[in-house]
């Protein structure tokens, strides 16, 4: 195409060298198709989104209209008097993500700071963050896997000297034998350091230098300049990244399935077997009636709309609290 | 007069018995055993699955079917390796061109207006999305509509439901990618008379051809572990494929589906299946690393 309109100006002589060249309506429809495309493309991300809650809305309506708002507070999951309510299911995701963030955020956090100051020589602080980031990669199924047969068996007698010295407390009220709340909650730990120590060693490497050299000018320790300057300054990314690792475990499925024991009446006790949304979903799915099916569509949409809310707040948190440098 | 007060208020050497440095070792310390904590079920979850997963492996594990439950020893994973490969390559067929597609037109034609910023912002949400609703999502849509010539369970719909989540880091990594071009590429090519289309496919995109590839190999390694999306769409099937549009095995849903048996020879394939898993994702993100130095020119 260009070489022909090169040889077409050669041969309309030299004064067209300084005409303008009309653009042939072969061109102009192709660049105009184009953008189409590639527009109609983009435009697919909003369709599976909304198509998503369509989807899924309209499958959950037999239950919505069964059950209505009464599902999110009854405890009581029946599929033989087909009577379905999701308490215990989002009452257990709510509980172990939050358990497991309460664990991954003083870890992941410390060793980012560990990871971004001049503790160790720059050689292993690499050789750190490239294991980091290589168990963000490691499939959750196979984290489920690894959890029945090696952290069950090793976390077991921790758990039950816990219950021998606090059983008093409802909490830690069960023996624990088999599989539990309490090894979902370690094995989401598991899965979220990976994003935090990411998240949060990105956001410290990106406060400028000059920060924590006015800081230390000042006379400032250490670890003065890391909790009033560095961490102030990187809270923005901190807390954006917190916020995605509590999406992620909400919506966990495999490892918290294979380990959290299915159990669908409610127990107080965080020792004792219990499920959450997506795990319930994955294993009532398969053998499921009507109206449970119906259920199950509902609890995923209670799943899918509290995920939603945690990323806009998340995304909202991250242009809220960001601090410009120049 | 000014330098003798300021040496008799006292020296700047180092006191290790002040408070405020017995607090720093202290907190220096703390973050030190985070970091090992954080470290230690790393290359625990590593050293298993890699000896475990390596010691129950045999070459004709890739050739073999697994066995009837509970009836004998031996077998393989044949069937689900070729079975991720196949779904795997199917979410390929359909993320990647509607992902590289979306991200050109969110860096190139989108600038800030707000459809562009609606879509980043969609782009993000789905980002966001639990794995299982994608496969909730599309059991909805196909898998109990029939839509797909009467077809339940299919590999096409493990395929959609894994595109779905793979779509996320495509559109992000090429949209971002195209953004690092120097905008004096795309002033030149149009300068010498090139037409949009031609500036974006000639010049723009191959020259951030590294960060895009790089991010669809992500794509795909994150894809490629997923079993929530799968097991209410690709199923599982004891057998060899046989066709695209019938239930197909995958290793992540074995993975699953073994892990609760109660019997050894499964416990064991499972294993061996985590092995080939991991040892493709990670050589998948080294792959990915490996590209992405070339974008460091």
């Amino acid at each position: 195409m260009q070489k022909t309109t090169l040889i077409g100006m050669a041969a309309s002589g030299s004064d067209s060298l300084y005409t303008l060249r009309h653009r042939p309506a072969s061109e102009k429809l192709l660049d105009t198709s184009f953008r189409n495309l590639v527009g109609f493309l983009a435009l697919m991300v909003a369709i599976i989104l909304i198509g998503i809650f369509i989807v899924v809305g309209s499958k959950a309506s037999e239950a919505i209209g069964a059950f209505g708002l009464n599902f999110i507070v009854s405890p009581v999951w029946d599929p033989v008097r087909d009577t379905y309510g999701a308490f215990t299911a989002i009452y257990g995701t709510l509980l172990t993500s939050v358990l497991a963030l309460v664990l991954a955020v003083p870890l992941g956090v410390g060793t980012a700071i560990f990871l971004t100051e001049d503790f160790i020589s720059p050689r292993i602080r690499l050789v750190i963050s490239n294991m980091v980031e290589l168990l963000a990669a490691i499939p959750s199924v196979v984290l489920g896997l690894w959890a029945i047969f090696v952290l069950e068996p090793f976390a077991r007698p921790i758990l039950q000297l816990i219950h021998q010295l606090f059983g008093w407390i409802p909490f830690f009220s069960t023996n624990p034998s088999g599989p539990g709340v309490m090894y979902a909650v370690l094995i989401l730990t598991i899965m979220l350091l990976p994003i935090i120590t990411a998240i949060s060693r990105d956001s410290l490497n990106q406060v400028p230098q000059d920060l924590r050299q006015a800081a230390y000018g000042v006379g400032a320790t250490r670890w003065t300049a890391i909790f009033m300057v560095m961490i102030p300054a990187a809270i923005s990314g901190i807390v954006g990244g917190i916020m995605l690792a509590l999406g992620r475990a909400m919506g966990e499925t495999m490892a918290v399935t294979l380990i959290i024991g299915n159990q669908t009446s409610f127990n107080i006790s965080w020792f004792a077997p219990g499920n959450t949304i997506a795990s319930l979903i994955a294993n009532q799915f398969g053998e499921a009636g009507e109206l449970q099916m119906s259920a199950l569509m509902y609890a995923a949409l209670v799943l899918m709309i509290i995920t939603f809310l945690v990323n806009v707040l998340a995304q909202w948190i991250v242009r809220r609290l960001a601090l410009k440098y120049e | 007069m000014t330098h003798a007060s300021f040496t008799a208020k006292g020296d700047l050497l180092y006191k290790p018995q002040l408070l405020r440095n017995r607090g720093n070792r202290l907190l220096t310390g703390i973050a030190g055993a985070f970091a090992l904590i954080a470290v230690i079920p790393l290359i625990a979850v590593i050293l298993f699955v890699l000896v475990k997963g390596f010691s129950f492996l045999r070459p004709a594990m890739f050739f073999e079917l697994p066995p009837v439950p509970g009836q004998d020893m031996g077998g393989g994973i044949g069937n689900a390796f070729v079975g991720t490969l196949i779904v795997t390559g199917l979410s390929c067929l359909f993320a990647i061109p509607v992902g590289v597609g979306g991200g050109i037109y969110l860096s190139e034609y989108g600038g800030g207006n707000p459809f562009s910023e609606f879509i980043r912002f969609g782009t993000n949400v789905l980002a966001g999305v639990p794995s299982i609703i994608a496969g909730v999502f599309i059991y909805g849509l196909i898998v109990s509509s029939r839509i797909l010539f009467g077809s339940t369970f299919s590999a096409v719909a493990g395929g959609l439901a894994l595109a779905v989540l793979m779509l996320p880091t495509i559109i992000k990594t090429t949209d971002e990618g195209l953004k690092l071009v120097p905008q004096e590429l795309r002033w030149g090519a149009l300068g010498v008379g090139a037409s949009k289309f031609v500036t974006t496919i000639r010049v723009v995109v191959p020259s951030a051809i590294a960060p895009i590839a790089t991010g669809v190999v992500l794509g795909i390694a994150r894809s490629a572990g997923e079993t929530a999306p799968l097991i209410f769409t690709a199923f599982f099937s004891p057998y060899w494929p046989d066709g695209l549009f019938e239930p197909m095995a995958t290793m992540s849903v074995m993975i699953f589906n073994y892990a609760q048996m109660p019997y050894e020879a499964q416990v064991q394939l499972a294993w061996a299946a985590s092995f080939v898993l991991v040892v493709m994702i990670l050589a998948m993100n080294l792959l990915a690393r490996w590209i992405s130095s070339f974008a460091q020119r």
